[in-house]
């Protein structure tokens, strides 16, 4: 293995220790951010999947999240709790939407990608607020959590933790398998030159439109989790300040990087974390705690480009 | 009664129309010539509306809160162009858009740190406050039609500016060759400060006049602002006659919209599920507009020579 493959397991482990670490500290606190950090390091990995190895800068990757709490949400909302089948309504309705927004954003580039797919998320966001039946923006509370048929029990905060850790690492795996194959090659190609690729025979198009697609699942995936981690279904999961955060998520931890995804999401929500109930500092600083996020954000782009990722041994991708 | 309801909401549209392209003529100018991406310019609109509703009630005078406002914007966004946004430029989009994206995060806790959380209360002077009968009965607000007034004013001059002076000259050879203008003796660091604050005092120049109108509270700009990519979608970027055609166009379509819809659905669907469905398709009808016109112009409807 690589040494960061190493690495990667390394961390996986480290996340698995933190149940008995937890419980041993009386901190169940604890368990619950992580478990949060594993969820958006999942939605982090889909996105890297099209910004990172892609070169698609989506601003609309909250769409996906918002979209898979719906499915759970709503489902739930009209009484069926059938976990598997609201997963699979999750990852299949963020897919075809993806599949919809990627039809027509992906034939462009640059900045107007960068508008549009924030412009649709925007769309989706309005259009949750509107729904009065399933909330409006008030939200609506998961009265009970997805049920596996007595296979694995959400409201166990353990066992959920590992189903998390589990979903990630096959995340984590899968957006692997998928950048090393002829159709994760394919991708890079496009990204690096797009009119050599075409030069020697691939359009760009169903490769992007394909990746757009598989990032909107797996990201619905995380949303099916994350609704279930509040137990709240409210449509600030899809605000765009969420999928600004999500970039800042990637970039932080390493662009086009395994391990980049995990490590910019736990950096970003401890640092939040941190940020916002650091007692050594007074209150009336901790407050405003988004004050030094913003400005972290622009030095971290302006001067640490290569992200966390970037500091581990070995060489980057 | 019917006529005097559409007057209403058409001037309504063009009303919006006009205050999203005093937004979407900054945007564009500085993306057309800086090739940047600016996500803070909804935050220079903010600042817009703060700084005048603040010197308008610490002096009372509407006039000098005006001037104070728009100097104050502009100084904010030459500060903002020199100090930060000056490393951007040769940067690649990812970059401009999450260090603006910063930027944004640290304007809104900055006014939340000056002015609190809560929205504050702007007024407008008395002469400003009353209606004005325009025609058979139909009276419309004085303020709202001198909004209208101001922003075909300034289309009007920017269109002069750009088309017949020496700095609108420079702008458009900024815009299709940076390099070449730089290379003949231009100081292309200068024109692109004196654009940005141009761009800056426009986006000002919306936000005091939106102040009275809509709530001004931090955030105000990103909920614009979003409304400004569809515009310049549309219109196509870095075209400032795009600019003005797709502002006009979502105006209108946002405002007739959510005015028009649901009683025109309530027609041919029962009245609860035009109750439902109607401020949804409403809400989303700019964004649908946005793709089908992708869909038939990729570049928007006047495209940018580049």
């Amino acid at each position: 293995m690589k040494p960061r493959t190493y690495i990667l397991v390394v961390l996986l482990a480290l996340l698995a220790a933190v149940p008995p670490l937890a419980a041993w500290l009386n901190q169940p606190f604890y368990l619950d951010l992580m478990r949060r950090v594993m969820i958006f390091a999942i939605a982090a990995a889909s996105l890297n999947l099209i910004l990172g190895y892609g070169g698609m800068v989506s601003f609309g990757h909250a769409a996906y999240l918002g979209l898979g709490a719906y499915a759970v949400g709503v489902l739930s909302h009209h009484g069926i709790d059938n976990g598997w089948l609201q997963w699979a309504l999750a990852i299949a309705a963020s897919a075809l939407v993806a599949l919809a927004i990627g039809s027509v954003s992906v034939r462009t580039s640059g900045i107007y990608f960068i508008m549009i797919t924030l412009a649709f998320t925007q769309m989706l966001y309005y259009l949750g607020i509107s729904i009065e039946e399933y909330g409006g923006d008030d939200g609506l509370r998961l009265k009970v959590r997805s049920q596996f048929s007595g296979l694995i029990d959400l409201n166990d905060p353990t066992a959920f933790y590992y189903l998390v850790l589990a979903l990630l690492a096959l995340t984590l795996l899968l957006v692997h398998r998928l950048v090393n194959s002829r159709f994760g090659l394919a991708l890079q190609a496009a990204r690096s030159n797009e009119a050599r690729t075409r030069a020697i025979g691939l359009a760009p198009y169903p490769y992007r439109l394909a990746a757009f697609t598989i990032a909107g699942a797996i990201c619905g995936l995380a949303g099916a989790l994350l609704v279930n981690h509040t137990a709240y279904l409210t449509p600030e999961f899809m605000n765009w300040t969420r999928s600004g955060e999500l970039m800042f998520m990637v970039i932080l931890g390493g662009i086009a990087t395994a391990s980049g995804p995990l490590l910019g999401a736990a950096a970003f929500l401890l640092l939040e974390d941190l940020l916002q109930g650091w007692s050594v500092l007074p209150k009336w600083m901790t407050e405003h705690w988004q004050l030094y996020l913003g400005v972290i954000l622009v030095l971290v782009v302006l001067y640490a480009k290569r992200g966390l990722a970037g500091l581990l041994p070995g060489k980057n991708e | 009664m019917n006529f005097v309801l559409i007057a209403e909401q058409t001037l309504n549209g063009l009303q919006l129309g006009v205050m999203l392209f005093l937004l979407a003529a900054g945007l564009t100018l500085v993306f057309g010539i800086m090739n940047l991406v600016n996500l803070a310019h909804g935050a220079l609109y903010m600042v817009g509306a703060y700084l005048t509703t603040f010197f308008y009630q610490q002096t009372g005078s509407y006039a000098l809160a005006v001037a104070l406002g728009l100097a104050g914007t502009l100084v904010v966004g030459v500060v903002t162009e020199l100090v930060a946004l000056r490393t951007l430029y040769d940067r690649d989009h990812l970059d401009q858009v999450l260090a603006t994206f910063g930027l944004i995060l640290f304007f809104n806790e900055l006014i939340v740190i000056l002015w609190g959380r809560a929205a504050i209360y702007s007024t407008i002077p008395e002469v400003l406050a009353g209606h004005v009968e325009l025609a058979g009965g139909f009276r419309y607000p004085i303020y709202r039609l001198m909004i209208i007034v101001i922003g075909l004013a300034v289309a009007l001059l920017l269109w002069f500016v750009v088309t017949r002076t020496r700095l609108g000259m420079l702008i458009r050879a900024g815009a299709s060759n940076r390099a070449m203008v730089a290379a003949l003796g231009v100081n292309i660091r200068l024109l692109y400060t004196v654009v940005f604050g141009f761009g800056a005092a426009l986006a000002g120049l919306a936000g005091l006049l939106a102040g009275p109108i809509y709530s001004v509270q931090p955030g105000m700009g990103e909920l614009i602002l979003i409304q400004v990519f569809v515009v310049i979608v549309i219109g196509g970027i870095g075209s400032i006659r795009g600019a003005l055609a797709g502002a006009l166009i979502v105006g209108m379509v946002d405002t007739l919209g959510r005015a028009f819809l649901k009683p025109a659905l309530a027609t041919v669907l029962s009245p609860t599920a035009a109750d439902t469905a109607g401020p949804a398709i409403a809400s989303m009808l700019i964004y649908l507009l946005m793709a089908v016109v992708l869909a038939f112009r990729p570049a928007g409807l006047f495209p940018s020579a580049r």
